[in-house]
């Protein structure tokens, strides 16, 4: 029953998204205010009744309705309740409904927190999100309902993948469709504006906050996925450059290079063409990662719904949405005329260059990415594009990246002086060389990723607080110490995440350089050695967990003379699945991990452990913490809540969702 | 359920690189463990062999063992297996044919993304029309009335503030002739 109106409601949220997508956008032409004043109302309903349509399918889950094709599939009565509750997302149907919650909670969200939009233009914006969301409901209802009923239903499901049952997972997809689906926010404003005719300083300072929330939603959704990927996947990878991974990080790069030009309009009126050109790619990017992730055209491990039935209806969205919103933009992009002027030597040109470096190294990975499908069609050879191209076409990209941040974050707008910020930021360059060459001495690989690693990881966080420095003016350090405190939050949120790409940059650096690993078949009583760090395999048990059997090694580890402890990797079978997971077993350090996984015994008697030691390892998620934490004390910035606050007394009076 | 566990476990994949397979001669372990990096398993959907789990990647670790240590170069490894199993097994495409186009990508968008850059930045350059131009700061200095100002402005003595002050009170375009002819007197 209550599936039934889950299903109806979905329905009636498609309605819903109709009337808003129509309505306020001939409103806003012809300048009639009822019309357009149903966009607000519109966007919560909608919201609303999308909601109601995700806790009905929660609910199905949840109680196990196995009269539910899709509870059928991806449940079991075993499995614990965080997973029966996570199992929604994981999988096609439930995915898309997640994100068309979010979608039209982003949507909603535009309708309740005021910023001082214009009504006109905020009808248009939110007929824009509505008309995304029209295409994505017919999508869902006629491609892959969630409420598809089975005739005669089964005793029990056949259980979720078990690599999803893990909490890095569970909320690695809602982080990463927040970010994707937030971009949608950027989007509709930029079409909205291209049908107006008019960007302005104003515009720049609302699109900003909701590419930024976006932004830094991606940056925890990908972390999670990468950290995931670290500890599940049984060798510590952290990055693969697999199509799916590049299908999250492609917009994640527009993204960043968005706000960043977002900054140029809303400061200097300058770049808005560009700016309205990113927005539409950074959402474009999010739609050809949906059509990448669910269309199985390019093969990858995250083997999702490869469905090519699927994949053509994606496919027409993206031409229809990426198609209209590009041919807008030819035919008004014109008009925005900037009259700002700027030098050579100037913030602007700086952001320029930033965003120079984003959007063609994120083109780059979208070349490396769909190349063994052009070269397939257009020249008749089946090829691979691995990490080997895409560390060698994309690191170079972020070296050069991080050598000019600082520099760009220091110039002042309009016309400033090299030489004066290559003054300021002499004690960061003198560090990061001499952490360098630190490093070179200490190198005992070949690679060249540590040093360079670690010299930028340096440039950047000493010159970030450099740059916080600089901001407190001139004057007695105590007085200036007192200013710090008082910089706008903007301020500190930029220097954060500009450090926290440096210590990412340090943690790859490290990590790929200087990584020791060793693998021998022990057993019980043996022991092995890698670096100064000695494993002793003292037990191999069975232990059963509610959904499966694992078998858990019990490794007594020393460091020198120093005991370590103990560390307990497991083997995990789901029977149910019929899938094995590997759960490492890691001693979290700062300077290293010590990362150590069981295998099956082996045919001479013991069983295969491996024993790796990753220096560094945390510092790359590190870092992505303090780069979303930047952006979240950015987005707290007073610039944005004193627009917000205009009007707070409606804001208040809307019911928490 | 509990029947299905042994068919389960037999089932079971592997840990990628095995201690079985690990040669006795490290340089050679090494080169065999650089060269896994690079190819692919066939049979997976994004893993290099090096991190399969896969009954064929263990099939081509030892076969890439096996040929090291028959005393094939790396490239004679490489091109034992492309020629086996094609150019799909190499992880990082080859340069020749139309990959050029491929490896060539990062460096054209580069140029092409850097002279868009360049034209932009070139036409945001203050004009003489925007802004204040030297004159322009120079006539400020001079109706700001403070004669040594303007003189430290403009340089020199030979236009005090007075002058250029008396003929930009008059009229705009006076004065900027006034002080253009200044300068070029000075200059």
């Amino acid at each position: 029953m209550f599936v039934e109106l889950g299903h109806l409601a979905l329905v009636l949220a498609l309605a819903c998204a109709v009337v808003q997508a129509t309505l306020p956008l001939v409103g806003a032409h012809k300048g009639w205010a009822g019309w357009m004043a149903i966009a607000r109302p519109a966007a919560t309903m909608q919201f609303l009744l999308v909601a109601v349509s995700f806790a009905a399918l929660t609910y199905a889950f949840v109680a196990s309705d196995f009269s539910l094709r899709l509870v059928v599939l991806n449940s079991h009565t075993d499995k614990p309740l965080l997973y029966k509750v996570t199992g929604v997302w994981g999988n096609h149907e439930g995915s898309l409904l997640l994100w068309v919650l979010i979608l039209a909670l982003f949507g909603a969200a535009a309708a309740w927190f005021d910023g001082g939009l214009r009504e006109t233009f905020r009808a248009r914006a939110l007929a824009v999100q509505a008309a995304v969301g029209v295409a994505f409901y017919l999508f869902i209802l006629f491609t892959s309902n969630p409420f598809t009923r089975l005739e005669v239903p089964p005793f029990n499901g056949e259980d979720l993948n078990p690599l999803l049952q893990d909490p890095g997972l569970a909320f690695h997809p809602p982080f990463l469709y927040l970010g994707y689906v937030g971009l949608s926010m950027a989007f509709s404003f930029a079409v909205a504006a291209l049908i107006e005719g008019r960007v302005d300083a104003a515009w720049g300072r609302w699109v900003r906050p909701w590419t930024l929330a976006a932004w830094l939603f991606l940056t925890v959704g990908i972390a999670l996925g990468s950290w995931w990927a670290y500890y599940e996947l049984g060798w510590g990878g952290f990055w693969f450059w697999d199509p799916v991974e590049n299908a999250s990080f492609m917009p994640w790069l527009f993204a960043a290079a968005l706000l960043h030009s977002a900054i140029v309009v809303e400061k200097r009126e300058a770049l808005k063409a560009w700016t309205i050109l990113l927005a539409i790619l950074a959402f474009g990017f999010s739609l050809i990662g949906t059509f990448i992730v669910r269309s199985g055209v390019i093969t990858s491990v995250h083997a999702f719904a490869n469905d090519p039935e699927r994949g053509r209806w994606i496919l027409v969205i993206l031409a229809v949405f990426m198609g209209g919103a590009l041919a807008l933009f030819a035919w008004r992009a014109g008009a925005m005329q900037t009259r700002a002027v700027f030098a050579l030597m100037s913030r602007e040109s700086a952001l320029v260059a930033n965003n120079l470096l984003l959007a063609v190294s994120s083109l780059v990975v979208f070349v490396g990415t769909v190349w063994p499908l052009v070269a397939e069609m257009a020249f008749g050879r089946k090829l691979s594009v691995g990490p080997p191209f895409f560390d060698a076409a994309f690191t170079p990209f972020v070296v050069a990246l991080a050598v000019i941040l600082p520099f760009g974050s220091l110039l002042p707008w309009k016309r400033g002086k090299l030489d004066r910020a290559a003054k300021a930021l002499w004690p960061a360059a003198l560090l990061a060389v001499a952490v360098a060459g630190l490093a070179w001495a200490l190198n005992t690989g070949r690679s060249l990723a540590g040093p360079v690693g670690a010299g930028l990881g340096a440039w950047l966080v000493v010159a970030a607080a450099i740059d916080l420095w600089a901001r407190t003016g001139r004057g007695e350090a105590a007085a200036r110490l007192g200013r710090l405190t008082r910089l706008p939050r903007a301020d500190w949120g930029k220097a954060i995440a500009h450090a926290g790409l440096g210590v990412t940059i340090f943690g790859v650096g490290a990590l790929t350089a200087w990584e020791q690993e060793e693998i021998a078949a022990l057993a019980i009583g043996e022991s092995l050695t890698v670096g100064s760090v000695e494993a002793r395999l003292d037990a191999v048990d069975r232990v059963e967990g509610p959904n499966y059997v694992a078998t858990v090694a019990t490794l007594y580890v020393t460091e020198g003379d120093d005991v370590v402890g103990v560390m307990r990797p497991e083997k995990r079978v789901y029977p149910v699945a019929r899938m094995p997971t590997t759960e490492a077993g890691i001693d979290n350090g700062i300077t290293r991990d010590l990362y150590a996984v069981i295998g099956d015994p082996q045919v001479g008697g013991g069983w295969a452990v491996r024993v790796y030691i990753k220096p560094f390892a945390n510092w790359i998620w590190g870092g992505c913490i303090l780069m979303a934490l930047g952006g979240l004390v950015s987005l707290s910035d007073r610039r944005y809540r004193v627009a917000a606050g205009a009007r707070r007394a409606p804001r208040a009076a809307v019911p928490a969702e | 359920m509990r029947w299905a566990l042994p068919l389960v476990l037999a089932a079971a994949p592997a840990l990628a690189v095995l201690p079985d397979e690990v040669l006795d001669d490290p340089v050679l372990e090494q080169r065999a463990r650089d060269l896994s990096e690079g190819l692919r398993c066939l049979v997976c959907r994004n893993e290099s062999i090096d991190e399969s789990n896969a009954g064929l990647a263990r099939d081509l670790r030892l076969l890439v063992r096996e040929r090291l240590v028959a005393g094939d170069s790396d490239a004679e490894v490489l091109d034992y297996l492309v020629g086996r199993y094609g150019e799909y097994v190499l992880l990082e495409p080859t340069r020749g044919g139309a990959n050029a186009l491929l490896w060539g990508a990062p460096l054209a968008l580069l140029l092409l993304g850097g002279a868009g850059s360049a034209v932009y930045i070139s036409r945001r350059a203050p004009r003489a029309e925007d802004g204040l131009s030297e004159t322009e700061e120079a006539r400020l200095a001079a109706l700001l009335d403070g004669g040594t100002v303007s003189g430290g402005t403009v340089g020199g003595g030979i236009v005090d503030g007075r002058a250029v002050g008396d003929g930009s009170r008059g009229d705009g375009p006076l004065g900027d002739d006034a002080v253009d002819a200044a300068r070029r007197d000075h200059t």
